[in-house]
């Protein structure tokens, strides 16, 4: 077939790894990763932060996010707000987010500009003043983020409360944003414990990407971070681990905003391993295979095509970038007049088939292509290579882990990516979630 | 102190002055013109096309037909349907997007430097051969109408949809692109057929290229690809009514915050005024966190996640339109803080500081823009859909730095007026009613 010749004979290459990356590390434990890309005259900053949500001591949850927010009140130099100020008055941009495993920061700026954003971010690493009035003003600010981005929606409420269900005991359970009633309650002492502990060059990880070389970041992070303390607080990051999972979780949600229901699975997946990442490969494969295209993928071809189709809509979707264990998810919209105990059964059936047979040799060599030019077009967007390598070496992996990442992907087999499915597609070890219109459930 | 002393040194170093990309314009032998910019370093080509007209090209009684449209160039083209196009496409790597708005039908492609003539040719057959399949008409309609289904459920949708109905009469801007479930439910093959031709036509195009290609090879490229288009569309949409007037919209909704949209005119994108009143936005609700906005309603009061406002120039109509969600007990407060700061911006205008920090912001990030062949290509395509000239890059830093103190007064007092803003809240607000 005309297809597959194609497929085998793009990119047969592995692509030479195409960017251009350094790592050095500091006398005091920072850890420095410089991406060069000198087409524009334009560089970004990252410090993430090996702590999140998931290492927040007990009933604070939120804490990791809302010190995230005060990061940018001020510092012994800094009043409250500068911080910000002084990024912008360069033209620069500047925010920050916060995961279940780490707290980033960033800031965009014309590339002679870094030594001062450099000089700023350093600053703040350990110098951090936080008033009561900071406390109080910003708590309700976090406090409006979680009625906007979750109370307002019921797909976001669902997703909470499925993942306190899907972890029994390991702290992936806890919302990022925070539980309310801990929110509320989150104090002064709190942020500045957390900080303390947690806020330290040997807890952290400087990327620098743009039109800059190794020896000027070298220089400036010398001059900056170099003088700063490590902290003798950061240890091995063991959080409680789960029990064996044994028993099916399912729960609904019903709510007057829901317009569409739908049927959402979330499966316990294992995450890459520094060294190990084969099994994470796998199962992003599988993601693909079975919901990564709206016409090619085993959902799209088994749910909404056909003269009958159960679905609207159907995905699957996994990151393997975790700390810990995490999640391989499963979506199904079903068409109007399907019920939701259909189109999940349809969804069951498609996944024991595919366990069964195995993936298309065609479909696999197809994904193989696009992950491989994925590379390529990856390299337009440096600010996404800073993310990934600063996100990858936040949870645990090595450089060497992201740059084997695409060969890794490159090897895996159809018996893997069955082998995957089986082990991790067992519902003893997954929440099933039922999201509908109020009146529906009632009936 | 120290660190302010700092960063005034550096502002008066030399900021990059302007964008340094070479932006150079293509007419094909058949005359269709791009602009491009080659950067050979990634082996890959970002190209964005746009037809003027978009959505509100739709024919009467066929709301959401070009939406509809737009949606189905991607399942089957000649001998391929919807599957075998999929597959062709990823087979190659090569990633097309279609999409329609009030003011075009875009497409987004990218494709690698070493299957380049295929890859176009592909999106070539697409955008002139579509098969509007039945069945695949049914599946994407299908999704179009469950998003719809969705958007009655959505505050922020919800609120856009009221101020589009009072703002533009019976113009196409006053109804969403995408149809309603009648309109969308009833539309035939014909529809479809109809709407390519009215929409996807050679009067009408903006190209643009960045990445690995040469003028001399994009030029051919842009005959094979777009010559076998018709040569013309339908006419254009007339100019849009204005018909906000100021006052408080409520509409309830459930949950724990109010989703408010605020608006009234805003200013022409070639008003010599512009850049005056894109400085005085940005200054009171531009998305820095030392904007007025953000400023006196989050960080202050705690009363909201996030507040911006934005001068809004569709083809047709322009509006000064901002946002925010607040709980329903202080939403109340928040549109009296905005109604004080739209006043204090009018009659007292900005400080020396802040405009000069604002021109800095302006300057300095506008660089920061053109960093990668995607965004490259599509701030080219948006420019010439606004009609500037190539050379705007480099001369566009030098029209925000003209601006003075006197032109700043001056349009602050016409452009903000408070009496003329329309609030639409959606929620459960307390203590706010309709005031009409």
């Amino acid at each position: 077939m005309l297809r597959r010749t194609l497929a085998l004979c793009l990119l047969a290459a592995t692509p030479a790894l195409a960017e251009d990356v350094t790592t050095f590390q500091l006398d005091n434990g920072l850890e420095v990763v410089v991406i060069e890309d000198h087409r524009a005259p334009v560089v970004t900053q990252m410090v993430w932060y090996r702590t999140g949500a998931a290492d927040e001591a007990p009933g604070l949850s939120g804490i990791a996010h809302f010190l995230e927010h005060l990061m940018f009140k001020g510092t012994d130099t800094l009043a409250p707000g500068e911080f910000s100020a002084t990024v912008e008055a360069q033209g620069g941009n500047d925010n920050a987010f916060t995961s279940w495993d780490y707290t980033a920061y960033f800031q965009r700026v014309a590339a002679d500009r870094l030594d001062l954003m450099m000089q700023i971010e350093s600053d703040r690493m350990r110098n951090l003043k936080i008033s009561e009035e900071d406390i109080t003003t910003e708590r309700a600010v976090i406090i409006e983020e979680r009625k906007q981005r979750t109370d307002s929606s019921p797909a976001a409420l669902l997703q909470e409360q499925m993942r306190a269900a899907q972890f029994l005991n390991h702290p992936y359970r806890i919302p990022i944003i925070g539980w309310m009633h801990e929110m509320e309650a989150l104090d002064r002492d709190d942020a500045l414990d957390h900080y303390t502990r947690f806020y330290a060059p040997n807890n952290a990880i400087l990327v620098v990407a743009g039109d800059v070389t190794p020896e000027q970041v070298r220089e400036m992070a010398q001059t900056h971070y170099g003088p700063l303390a490590p902290s003798d607080a950061i240890t091995d990051r063991v959080r409680p681990a789960e029990p064996p999972q044994i028993a099916e979780r399912r729960l609904t949600l019903a709510d007057a905003r829901v317009s569409e229901p739908y049927v959402l699975r979330t499966y316990l997946a294992p995450e890459r391993d520094p060294g190990a990442q084969e099994q994470a490969a796998a199962l992003t494969i599988l993601a693909e295979l079975l919901g990564g295209s709206g016409q090619t993928s085993l959902f799209a071809q088994g749910l909404q095509f056909g003269v009958n189709p159960v679905a609207v809509y159907a995905s699957a979707y996994y990151s393997g970038t975790a700390l810990d264990d995490g999640t391989f998810g499963l979506v199904v919209v079903p068409m109007p007049g399907v019920d939701l105990a259909t189109a999940e059964a349809a969804m069951d059936d498609l996944i024991t088939t595919f366990i069964d047979t195995g993936p298309d040799a065609d479909d696999l060599a197809r994904i193989k292509t696009q992950i491989r030019a994925s590379e390529i077009y990856a390299r337009d967007n440096v600010d996404g290579l800073a993310r990934r390598y600063g996100e990858a070496l936040a949870v645990g992996l090595t450089v060497q882990d992201v740059q084997d990442w695409p060969n890794v992907l490159e090897a895996v087999t159809a018996e893997q990516v069955v082998e995957a499915a089986r082990d991790t597609l067992n519902r003893d070890r997954a929440v099933t979630g039922w999201l509908m219109p109020e009146a529906e459930a009632a009936e | 102190m120290k660190m302010l002393k700092l960063a005034t040194l550096l502002i008066a170093c030399a900021l990059p002055a302007r964008a340094e990309i070479n932006i150079q314009t293509v007419t094909s032998p058949g005359g269709i013109t791009a602009w491009l910019v080659t950067e050979p370093d990634i082996p890959f080509t970002a190209l964005e096309i746009r037809f003027r007209g978009g959505t509100s090209l739709d024919a009467s009684g066929k709301r959401g037909a070009i939406n509809l449209m737009t949606a189905l160039i991607e399942e089957g083209t000649g001998d391929l349907d919807s599957v075998a196009f999929a597959r062709a496409r990823d087979s190659l790597a090569a990633s097309y997007s279609f999409s329609a708005d009030q003011d075009s039908v875009g497409v987004s492609a990218r494709f690698l430097t070493e299957n380049r003539d295929q890859a176009v040719d592909l999106l070539r057959r697409a955008l002139t051969e579509p098969r509007f399949d039945v069945d695949a008409t049914e599946r994407v309609r299908g999704q179009v109408l469950a998003g719809l289904r969705q958007d009655a459920k959505d505050p922020r949708t919800l609120a856009n949809q009221r101020l589009r109905e009072m703002a533009f009469g019976d113009h196409p801007y006053a109804t969403t692109g995408d149809g309603t479930i009648d309109s969308v439910s009833a539309l035939t093959r014909d529809d479809m057929v109809t709407a390519h031709l009215a929409s996807i036509a050679r009067d009408r195009i903006y190209v643009a290229a960045a990445g690995d290609i040469t003028a001399e090879d994009l030029g051919p490229m842009l005959d094979t690809l777009l010559g076998g288009l018709p040569p013309t569309g339908a006419p254009l949409p007339p100019r849009a009514p204005m018909n906000l007037t100021g006052g408080i919209t409520v509409q309830d909704f459930p949950g724990p915050q109010a989703t408010v949209l605020f608006a009234h005119e805003g200013i022409k994108r070639d008003d010599p005024d512009f850049f005056a009143a894109s400085i005085l936005n940005e200054i009171l609700g531009g998305g820095r966190f030392s904007a007025r906005l953000m400023t006196e309603v989050r960080d202050r009061r705690g009363l909201t996640y996030g507040i911006g406002s934005y001068l809004i120039g569709y083809d047709q109509a322009e509006m000064l339109m901002g946002q925010f969600s607040s709980a329903n007990g202080t939403v109340g407060q928040a549109v009296e803080v905005i109604r004080d700061e739209w006043r204090k911006i009018a009659t007292e205008g900005v400080t020396e500081a802040e405009l000069e920090k604002t021109k800095t912001y302006l300057t300095g990030n506008y660089p920061l823009r053109f960093d990668g062949n995607g965004p490259i290509a599509g701030m080219l395509v948006g420019m010439q859909m606004i009609g500037l000239s190539p050379d705007y890059p480099k001369t566009r830093n030098a029209m925000v730095e003209a601006v003075t103190m006197e032109d700043v007064k001056r349009v602050a007092a016409t452009l903000f007026r408070e009496g003329d803003l329309r609030f639409v809240v959606v929620g459960e607000p307390e203590g706010v009613t309709s005031t009409d």
